[in-house]
């Protein structure tokens, strides 16, 4: 599905990114840890199309086509999202509107009929139990006053409702707290179907003990130095990073 | 670019002497003499030192005559915004029309005249009041006005009548109002403790290049409240400059919000003087413009008495070559103590080539004030386009959502629930040259 080939990428003369190789196949749950500063969220925002990172080197492939050569909008339109490790305030924007229209233009790309509001209620009203978020946020401005866990519950409302084919979780978990934590890996763990695919960004193996992955990759200096299964993030957990980091 | 009543003395004199009553002609004469002094301002007089009105000057208007056919009433009633069932007044270029016009519905005790009218039934009142509050003294286009309103509106308000709906004042110009100037005239009394809200809507069907500068003068009695809404939606040829002076008394509430988006050039000043203690005022706006469009707001508050408020929220969104203007003025008397104003101004710029100039200007002379004001001007935020983007939201509607967006903060300010509607709709259709939300 998605296929990730020596890439480099650098903000002004700065490279963050020092060629990173991942494939992520259908199906698969991959975790990707490592130290603050390392270009988690770099790859995770390459990944989504952001224009402030430059990529110099190296190929996106999902799905056979070039995911650089796409618009961020056409990306997610073919099924990628990504959950911000910092959700961004749309102050003006209801929650509502700014889901119905995404919703909308995702299925207006794909052929599909737009949904009426009322419709598209009903079904926010479904996934806003899965998430266990109350409806008043809904009608409130895009993540504007929320908090920090109301934020990332949002970010997984988004998720469910534009039911993506390939997501990334940029530390979801972080700031949650316990019953929260559950309910998002529960979101998560209830989104998966055999035909998509989750990459989670996390720095901590709490969150894999309910979305168990099958991979699990350690970036540090902007190259992943480690790769294995799920027993790494426990191994990760008792000794740190500082023994991957000195080998590589 | 001086002698501006001369190049009108002509239709000032056609006009014949400008009266009667006598005090009248007298009036019209002195704002015409005022008006050849200074001439039209030039942007070396500070208060238009960005708005060049040298489009307006250089042209010669004529007088506009009473139209021949007006608009049907229910295109007209579509072309502006608000409910349809408020009371109206309407002047088709300049005129008044009582068969468009509909006063039936204010309640008994509200007086409503055209400004003709009032000259001849209430002629104590028209004396003691007409351009007592908008002087013209170093005013051009307030002298300009003065000279030459043939019609208007008069309108009281007698004491604690909170008056349920909105009278909505309609100027439409037509094609036949090509080459002309309008000049509407409006007085407003709204006496101790009543509560009035006045709808001023500029609209053009098939109108070209006119001029609108028209005139009101309100007095907000004690423990009063007046709500006064202007949306200008001139023609995109036109020129309009608007002219609002208020004088407020004793815990008196005046709240004005103006929107702007029509004419090719186009200034709207707003004049507030708290002179009772415990007054408030409200002054927000808002303002679209591209192409080559000029839209400038000038505020003055004026605090005279102690313990009153000013509040003020003016946002600008300017595309294309378009040039914004803001300045706000702010004046706290000596004795004014315990004043507290709050000013904000900010402005999107959707082109590179978009300009604004944003000026606040506060001159305090009391100590025990507290006054602040702050301005932004700025652009799309790049990471919510992005973010909006990375949710499959293309990006001209992404573009066009934050716009909106920003514009939503002030149009809430809007109470008429019709109104704002109607302005919301307009406001995104204009950005998303779509019709859906
Ligand atoms: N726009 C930018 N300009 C300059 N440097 C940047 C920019 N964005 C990221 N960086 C730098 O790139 C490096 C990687 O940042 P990134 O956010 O990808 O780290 P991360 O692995 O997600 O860290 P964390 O665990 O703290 O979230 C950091 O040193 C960061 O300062
Ligand atoms: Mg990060």
């Amino acid at each position: 599905m998605l296929k990730i080939e020596n890439l480099h990428c650098s903000v002004g003369e700065k490279e963050i990114l020092k060629g990173i190789s991942l494939s992520v196949n259908a199906g698969e749950i991959h975790a990707i840890m490592g130290p603050n500063g390392s270009g988690k969220s770099t790859l995770a925002q390459v990944i989504a199309g952001h224009p402030g990172f430059e990529v110099t080197q190296g190929t996106i492939d999902y799905e056979g086509s070039d995911l650089l050569d796409m618009e961020p909008e056409v990306r997610a339109q073919k099924g990628v999202f990504l959950a911000f490790q910092y959700p961004v305030e749309i102050p003006g924007v209801t929650n509502a509107y700014f889901l119905r229209s995404a919703y909308n233009e995702i299925r207006k790309a794909r052929g599909d009929e737009e949904m009426d509001p009322m419709e598209f209620l009903d079904l926010m009203e479904a996934k806003l139990k899965l998430v266990d978020m109350d409806t008043a946020l809904l009608h409130r401005s895009v993540n504007a006053g929320f908090s920090g866990g109301e934020k990332k519950r949002n970010e997984i409302l988004q998720m469910a409702v534009l039911e993506p084919k390939l997501a990334i979780l940029d530390e979801t978990d972080s700031g949650l707290d316990i019953d929260a934590l559950r309910v998002v890996a529960g979101g998560v763990n209830a989104l998966r179907k055999p035909d998509n695919a989750t990459v989670i960004v996390t720095h901590y193996q709490r969150l894999l003990n309910y979305i168990v992955p099958d991979f699990v990759h350690v970036l540090a200096g902007g190259r992943i130095v480690k790769s294995g299964g799920k027993e790494l993030a426990l191994e990760l957990e008792a000794k740190g990073y500082d023994w991957l980091v000195e080998a590589a | 670019m001086t002698g501006g009543g001369a190049q009108y003395s002509e239709a000032f004199a056609a006009l014949g002497g400008g009266g009667p009553p006598a005090w009248l002609a007298d009036l019209r004469k002195a704002a015409l003499a005022e008006f050849s002094t200074l001439g039209f301002p030039t942007t070396r007089n500070e208060d238009w030192h960005f708005t060049s009105v040298t489009p307006i000057a250089e042209r010669t208007f004529r007088s506009a005559k009473p139209p021949s056919g007006a608009p049907p009433l229910t295109e007209l009633l579509e072309a502006v915004t608000g409910d349809p069932a408020w009371p109206r007044a309407v002047f088709v270029n300049g005129s008044f029309d009582g068969s468009l016009s509909s006063l039936g519905g204010l309640p008994q005790g509200v007086r409503v005249n055209t400004l003709t009218a009032a000259l001849k039934e209430e002629p104590e009142f028209m004396a003691a009041h007409l351009g007592k509050l908008a002087t013209f003294d170093a005013q051009a286009f307030t002298a300009f006005n003065t000279a030459f309103a043939q019609d208007g509106l008069v309108v009281r308000v007698p004491r604690e009548l909170k008056v349920p709906l909105p009278l909505h004042i309609i100027h439409v110009a037509d094609a036949q109002a090509a080459g002309c100037m309008l000049h509407p005239r409006l007085l407003v009394m709204v006496e101790e403790l009543a509560e009035f809200a006045i709808v001023e809507s500029f609209v053009s069907f098939n109108g070209t290049e006119y001029f609108t500068n028209s005139v009101a003068e309100a007095t907000v009695g004690n423990g009063a409240r007046l709500h006064h809404y202007k949306v200008q939606r001139e023609s995109r040829e036109a020129f309009h400059v608007g002219t609002m002076q208020v004088a407020q008394g004793r815990s008196s509430l005046f709240h004005s919000f103006s929107y702007a988006s029509g004419a090719a050039l186009s200034r709207t000043n707003i004049y507030a003087k708290l002179l009772g203690e415990g007054a408030e005022v409200q002054l927000n706006g808002l303002y679209l413009i591209d192409g080559s469009q000029h839209a400038d707001h000038q505020t003055f508050v004026e605090h005279i008495a102690p313990s009153c408020a000013s509040r003020e929220l003016y946002k600008g969104i300017v595309d294309g070559d378009a040039h914004g203007v803001f300045n706000g003025k702010v004046f706290v008397d000596p004795e004014a103590q315990k004043t507290d104003g709050k000013q904000s101004n900010h402005t999107l710029l959707l082109s590179p080539t978009a300009r604004v100039d944003s000026k606040p200007q506060l001159e305090i002379f009391a100590d025990d004030v507290k006054c602040t004001h702050g301005s932004t001007v700025g652009r799309l935020d790049e990471i919510a386009l992005f973010y909006m983007k990375s949710r499959g939201i293309g990006a001209e509607n992404a573009r066009a959502l934050l716009t909106y967006a920003f514009a939503a903060e002030v149009l809430e300010t809007v109470e008429l629930d019709a109104l704002r509607d109607g302005l919301e709709h307009i406001a995104f259709q204009r950005f998303t040259h779509t019709d859906q939300r």
